[in-house]
């Protein structure tokens, strides 16, 4: 332990050459633990024509480095190219952390990778902190590890994982979990430009149709969340939220027992299994709030809670409650809000 | 053309269903407030290797590693379609994390010998990690698919499979051998009546020898015997050690896991600064214009 320790390092995640915003969010909480460490930031950046304004974003988001890796045999995303690509990097530079994004990306390159480097990997971590360990099992102490917090069992328990063996220590994190941070548009940052070294062994596997849309809704960036749960009733009874959503100025969110019932798409469910969300209001309507859902949205603001049973979990989360109908309730808050504005 | 395919599942406690709490007052977890359960997405890799055993009459294996009672799940493969099981069942594998666990579940299926492909569902959900199925194919040396939500078409050199991505999906084509998770796309098929009358005396070496003590019935000579009778109707469910399966012991349980848990905490909701709202139009105004008061709406 007597060597300097590593920097931290994030992988960017892009589609068509645009950052993902888990990765900046991964940049701005890497930033955050390479400052308690006294380390760098670095970036590593993989696909192939990658845009000069991408990298910059980086740089003012908190990278102090760049490691940018181009190769047509990077686009589109196929596992092996760059989970050797990765390797090769780590290999050489040794970093002492390397967040990924919880994605579907993230979460089957993470493992792949720690599994080659024999390091230890934590999934859908929801916070990251560095302290010191002490295993009292093995009677040793570790100074300055990354402190890998997630919930575990369905949710029902929060657990704080270390990894003991080499660096680097490897972690997910969901979306829309970490906070981003304010970009500085004056900071810069130093760009390593890594060739590739990509073998016929990892081109096996080839893409033969993509079909990919836009989500209908982004709710990691909303303000407002008027939330639907499966007290709503029906899929017709639905448009209620939807009107309220409106009303508001707001994005309409949904629980999973909603979404399971089919009555909305699953860009909109909110909790462990959808989106992790933080806005200034979120109002549950007709949700329970099982565990799984609260751990989505606990952060917001505030949230106001509409159910007709009192004894509902969703109640213990709120700032504000209402014991009551939906169809009841629903419509003197749009009427209420359109002669207050 | 025979194809050979092995699906990995795992006993998991039903976090989904708690009864009770889910921590005991010392902090540790509650496992009796957890029925152990099939995890739900390896009935789905189960189930599509139940499809493509009924399309290219593939032989389907399904392994677990686990306790000696994870045996339960196994026998479940069997009544729903697979052909063969095997059990890794050793203590030296107690508290592996998924580096261990995958390195554990390589041997295992380096012992089952030539497949064509290895299925396992995307996620267990006392984890959620999806961590062991990527790290099990790098493991092996194998390509994976990960996220597959149907197979198209499988030949001697390769598969190709609708695979979900962020926002939608993908058909790739994969050579083989290869290894494919799994997520919920299909609907696994119940037990089939046939095949429980076939199966339900399925049993492992711990199973019998078991079944013996409780007998008060010890002939070592009928052991072998009925052991001999079992794996020539094919009810024998193998049961394999770190030995059997040439594991490093360096490697597996907590020897060979780098994370370690420093603590758990059970999930406490910090209360709010609670407000009852009455449901009346004078209860709605009043909150309506609080949250316009503190910019929080308008």
């Amino acid at each position: 332990m007597a060597d300097k320790i590593g920097n931290v390092w994030i992988f960017i995640e892009q589609e068509g050459g645009n950052i993902e915003n888990v990765s900046l969010e991964l940049v701005s909480k890497g930033r955050e633990l390479a400052d308690t460490l006294g380390v760098d930031a670095e970036a590593i950046f993989l696909g192939d024509n990658l845009k000069e304004e991408s990298v910059s974003k980086l740089y003012h988001h908190g990278c102090d480095k760049v490691f940018l890796v181009e190769d047509k045999k990077l686009e589109p995303f196929t596992i092996l190219p760059y989970a050797k690509c990765i390797v090769d990097l780590v290999k050489v530079n040794k970093p002492n952390i390397i967040l990924f994004g919880a994605t579907n990306k993230g979460r089957e390159l993470g493992p792949r990778v720690a599994s080659e480097l024999l390091c230890g990997l934590t999934a859908d971590c929801t916070e990251l902190e560095i302290d010191d360990f002490e295993d009292r099992v093995n009677k040793k102490t570790y100074k300055n590890k990354l402190m890998q917090i997630r919930p575990a069992f369905g949710g029902n328990i929060i657990a704080t994982i270390v990894n003991t063996w080499e660096d680097p220590q490897i972690v997910t994190v969901r979306p829309g979990v970490m906070k981003l941070n304010d970009a500085d548009t004056g900071k810069k940052g130093a760009l390593v430009k890594v060739e590739p070294k990509i073998t016929s062994k990892e081109t096996v596997m080839s893409v033969i149709e993509r079909v990919r849309k836009e989500k209908d809704v982004d709710l990691q960036g909303a303000q407002i969340i008027v939330a639907g749960g499966y007290g709503v009733g029906s899929k017709e009874k639905f448009q209620l939220i939807k009107d309220l959503a409106e009303a508001l100025g707001g994005d309409v969110g949904a629980s999973r027992a909603a979404v399971d019932a089919g009555w909305v798409d699953h860009d909109h469910q909110v909790g462990q299994t959808g989106v992790t969300v933080r806005p200034k209001l979120y109002i549950a309507c007709g949700i329970s709030g099982s565990i799984q859902h609260r751990a989505g949205m606990t952060d917001s603001g505030k949230i106001i809670a509409i159910n007709n049973d009192p004894d509902a979990p969703i109640f213990s989360c709120a700032h504000y409650g209402i014991v009551g109908e939906l169809h009841d309730v629903i419509p003197k808050m749009i009427t209420a809000f359109k002669a207050k504005v | 053309m025979s194809y050979t395919i092995i699906v990995f599942v795992k006993q998991v406690p039903d976090t989904q269903n708690i009864t009770g709490d889910a921590m005991k007052p010392d902090g540790t977890v509650n496992r009796a407030a957890l029925p152990a359960i099939f995890n739900p997405e390896d009935l789905n890799a189960l189930e599509l290797g139940i499809q493509l055993k009924e399309r290219y009459n593939a032989k389907l294996v399904v392994g677990t590693m686990g306790p000696p009672n994870a045996s339960e799940v196994l026998r479940e493969s069997l009544y729903r379609g697979a052909d063969e099981a095997v059990l890794l069942t050793d203590r030296a594998f107690a508290g592996a994390d998924t580096l261990a666990t995958s390195y554990a579940l390589s041997c295992c299926a380096n012992k089952i010998g030539k497949f064509d492909l290895i299925l396992c569902g995307r996620q267990a959900i006392d984890g959620d990690t999806a961590q062991v199925g990527p790290q099990l194919a790098e493991k092996l040396g194998l390509p994976q698919i990960s996220y597959v939500e149907e197979v198209e078409e499988l030949t001697k050199k390769k598969v190709r499979a609708k695979r979900a991505i962020e926002g939608g999906y993908e058909i790739v084509d994969c050579p083989v051998p290869a290894l494919m998770t799994v997520v919920a796309a299909n609907v696994p098929r119940p037990a089939n009546a046939k095949n429980i009358m076939k199966f339900k005396k399925a049993m492992t070496r711990s199973e019998l020898h078991k079944a013996h003590s409780d007998a008060d019935y010890t002939d070592a000579e009928a052991l072998v015997v009925e052991e001999a009778a079992l794996k020539e109707k094919g009810l024998w469910i193998q049961e394999l050690t770190a030995e059997d399966v040439g594991a490093d012991i360096e490697r597996i349980g907590l020897k060979g896991s780098p994370t370690k848990v420093k603590k758990i905490q059970s999930v406490v909701l910090t209360g709010a600064d609670f407000k009852n709202i009455d449901p009346t139009e004078v209860g709605v105004n009043s909150l309506i214009h609080e949250l316009i008061e503190d910019h929080t709406l308008g």
